[in-house]
């Protein structure tokens, strides 16, 4: 079982985007559930979704409590919402910002983690190279396929494809690449670092 | 054929397999996605024929139900929460009149103070309304279910509530197995009502009755759900066949046969107790579970003969009758004094726990230790599963303190931070 939570706020498409990573693993043949923190999808609100993925049938029905992986879509929660709440030592992190940990005030945070599963991703900048239609939180899915391989990136193109198809789907899916191929430089550079 | 989708839409389309002819309805979170695809459907001419009646309210949803399913429609509609009990005048007279309407309820808590979130207050209070209500444990169940619930209201002529957990379910994306419209068609011949307004054939439907048959009436409206429990497991058994899925009837047991320990529950939470019962039965704990389904009619004998055997029995109830406790409990303890294989004295000990009111997350953790506390005979008749007794106490504290303490919930979101501690600061 892998669990992801994404942190957001209503209108930023987090519930969509935990939506499409269960789209996705479904393309793989697994088991995945995505749910949205019940009710409270109101614009600018703080709003939670999650998504669970497994080989075998998920019963359980509770909150994702423990995370395997973080993605923070808006960095103003950051000191809003305990954002990093149950998330173990061997966790993923996946900020969308143009800072990084230092920057973000999170470097004492993050002295317990494994320096290589946290990364910032400029996720809404990179959306905006792909004007008019694509959004930070598909961006960010292709960002966590590479930084976690919870999915393919193939996997999540699909299933941005399948969604929104036309010229929105061709948007956001080349956003994902896009930062899927950022997530995955910025990798190999701390890989090499 | 697998889809990845949202418990609500896959509801919208086994629904529409079904293919009902009018479905009145009225918005209402949690349920309101079910009825916004369906009216997308008919508005497409994917639903076809089939009227799809934008009405004023809840009340009229049901009233709208109850004139189509007269002349010979099949008609759905789904609500919660206030929905359901603004409908509640209307669900008697359904029954009543014995009319195989099916509504789908999103569960949902009742107010006040409101509350958008899952629980079981709302179908609960409708009891005693004459419906069926069956509660279904994941979304497939739910797909599942609606097509049961159709076959079983039109051979038995009452209406059928399908019970599924607001936002739990409802909001949930998770893979789920649509069948054919063939193999719905199979399975659900067409409505052949049993009472009918036919212009060609006049009779009228309603008649006041008196002391001399209402008790009779009323009866009727008793046996046919008696009839019930042995149409439901029948009728759940030609589904299994159809769909090729095990199909639970009236209650399926989980680990239980052999087990001391019996946690029973109704709906979506039984997911996650089986989760933690599996890691009390890898610690060595004799624990199962039965989920029952069908809630009304309550099958006393089957629920008599899955516990009878158990040392003690805890029920999860996402509802609470305000005064006594547990609603399930209730039936439960009938149940078990009808199971004569045992002497009173050694029959199990039931116990309540109140769990999920208003969205509150009803966790593994919090589960195996109410769970391990009934093992070790620690556990109260009745629990309230997390209560935060210290928010409660300081509340009751104010209300000693202070004639005019205020209202609770205020005060009580206040005491936990959730709202400005000084509402009414003096002007500058």
């Amino acid at each position: 079982m892998f669990a992801v939570r994404i942190h957001g706020r209503g209108g930023q498409g987090v519930v969509t985007a935990a939506e499409l990573l269960s789209q996705a693993a479904f393309q793989e043949g697994r088991h995945a559930q995505a749910f949205p923190s019940f009710g409270s999808e109101r614009t600018g609100a703080p709003v939670v979704s999650f998504c669970r993925v497994s080989d075998r049938e998920i019963r359980t029905r509770e909150p994702i409590l423990e995370p395997d992986a973080l993605v923070v879509q808006d960095p103003t929660l950051l000191h809003q919402v305990d954002v990093f709440g149950g998330l173990s030592k061997d966790g993923y992190v996946l900020i969308n910002t143009v800072f990084d940990f230092e920057e973000l005030g999170l470097q004492e945070w993050s002295a317990g983690f494994r320096r290589e599963r946290l990364l910032t991703v400029p996720a809404s900048d990179i959306s905006r190279d792909y004007e008019p239609y694509a959004r930070a939180n598909t961006a960010l899915l292709g960002g966590l396929a590479s930084l976690t391989g919870v999915v393919s990136i193939g996997s999540i193109e699909r299933a941005i494809a399948e969604r929104f198809g036309g010229a929105v789907g061709v948007g956001n899916v080349e956003a994902a690449r896009a930062c899927h191929d950022f997530v995955s430089a910025e990798l190999l550079e701390l890989a090499h670092a | 054929m697998l889809e990845q989708i949202e418990g609500s839409k896959a509801v919208a389309k086994a629904v529409a397999m079904c293919r009902p002819e009018v479905i009145p309805a009225y918005p209402i979170s949690p349920q309101t996605h079910i009825v916004e695809a369906l009216s997308a459907m008919v508005d497409a001419g994917e639903l076809a024929p089939c009227e799809f009646v934008n009405v004023e309210s809840e009340f009229a949803a049901m009233s709208v139900a109850i004139g189509a399913s007269v002349t010979g429609a099949r008609a759905y509609t789904a609500t919660a929460s206030q929905g359901l009990l603004y409908m509640a005048e209307a669900l008697y007279n359904a029954s009543g009149l014995g009319l195989p309407i099916v509504m789908t309820v999103a569960n949902r808590a009742i107010g006040a103070p409101i509350n958008i979130w899952n629980d079981h207050s709302d179908s609960m209070s409708q009891r005693d309304s004459g419906w069926i209500q069956l509660y279904v444990e994941s979304n497939q169940d739910a797909v599942d279910t609606h097509f049961l619930a159709f076959r079983l209201a039109e051979q038995l002529s009452t209406p059928v509530m399908v019970c599924m957990d607001g936002f739990i379910l409802t909001h949930a994306v998770e893979r789920i197995d649509l069948p054919s419209q063939e193999t719905v068609d199979a399975f659900l011949p067409p409505f052949e009502p049993r009472q009918l307004l036919d212009p060609d054939a006049p009779v009228s439907i309603g008649a006041m009755v008196g002391p001399e048959a209402f008790a009779e009436v009323k009866y009727l409206a008793h046996a046919k759900q008696l009839q019930a429990l042995d149409e439901i497991p029948r009728i759940a058994t030609q589904l299994t066949g159809a769909l090729g899925r095990e199909q639970t009837g009236l209650l399926r047991g989980y680990r239980a046969d052999d087990a001391d320990t019996i946690v029973v529950a109704l709906g979506s939470v039984l997911g996650t107790i089986e989760d933690a019962i599996d890691e009390l039965r890898d610690a060595g704990v004799s624990i199962g579970a039965v989920g029952i389904k069908a809630f009304r009619p309550f099958p006393l004998s089957e629920v008599g003969a899955a516990l009878g055997r158990a040392d003690r029995v805890v029920v999860i109830e996402k509802a609470l009758a305000v005064g006594v406790g547990g609603i399930v409990s209730h039936d439960v303890r009938i149940a078990l004094e009808g199971e004569d294989s045992r002497a009173r004295e050694s029959r199990p000990a039931v116990h309540t726990v109140i769990a999920g009111l208003g969205g509150r997350s009803i966790t593994v953790a919090s589960l195996k230790k109410v769970f391990e506390d009934a093992v070790a005979g620690r556990l109260p008749a009745l629990t309230f599963l997390d209560l935060d007794s210290g928010l409660v106490e300081r509340e009751l504290a104010r209300t000693r303190a202070s004639r005019r303490s205020g209202p609770h919930a205020e005060n009580m979101l206040r005491d936990l931070g959730f709202v400005d501690p000084n509402p009414n600061p003096d002007p500058v």
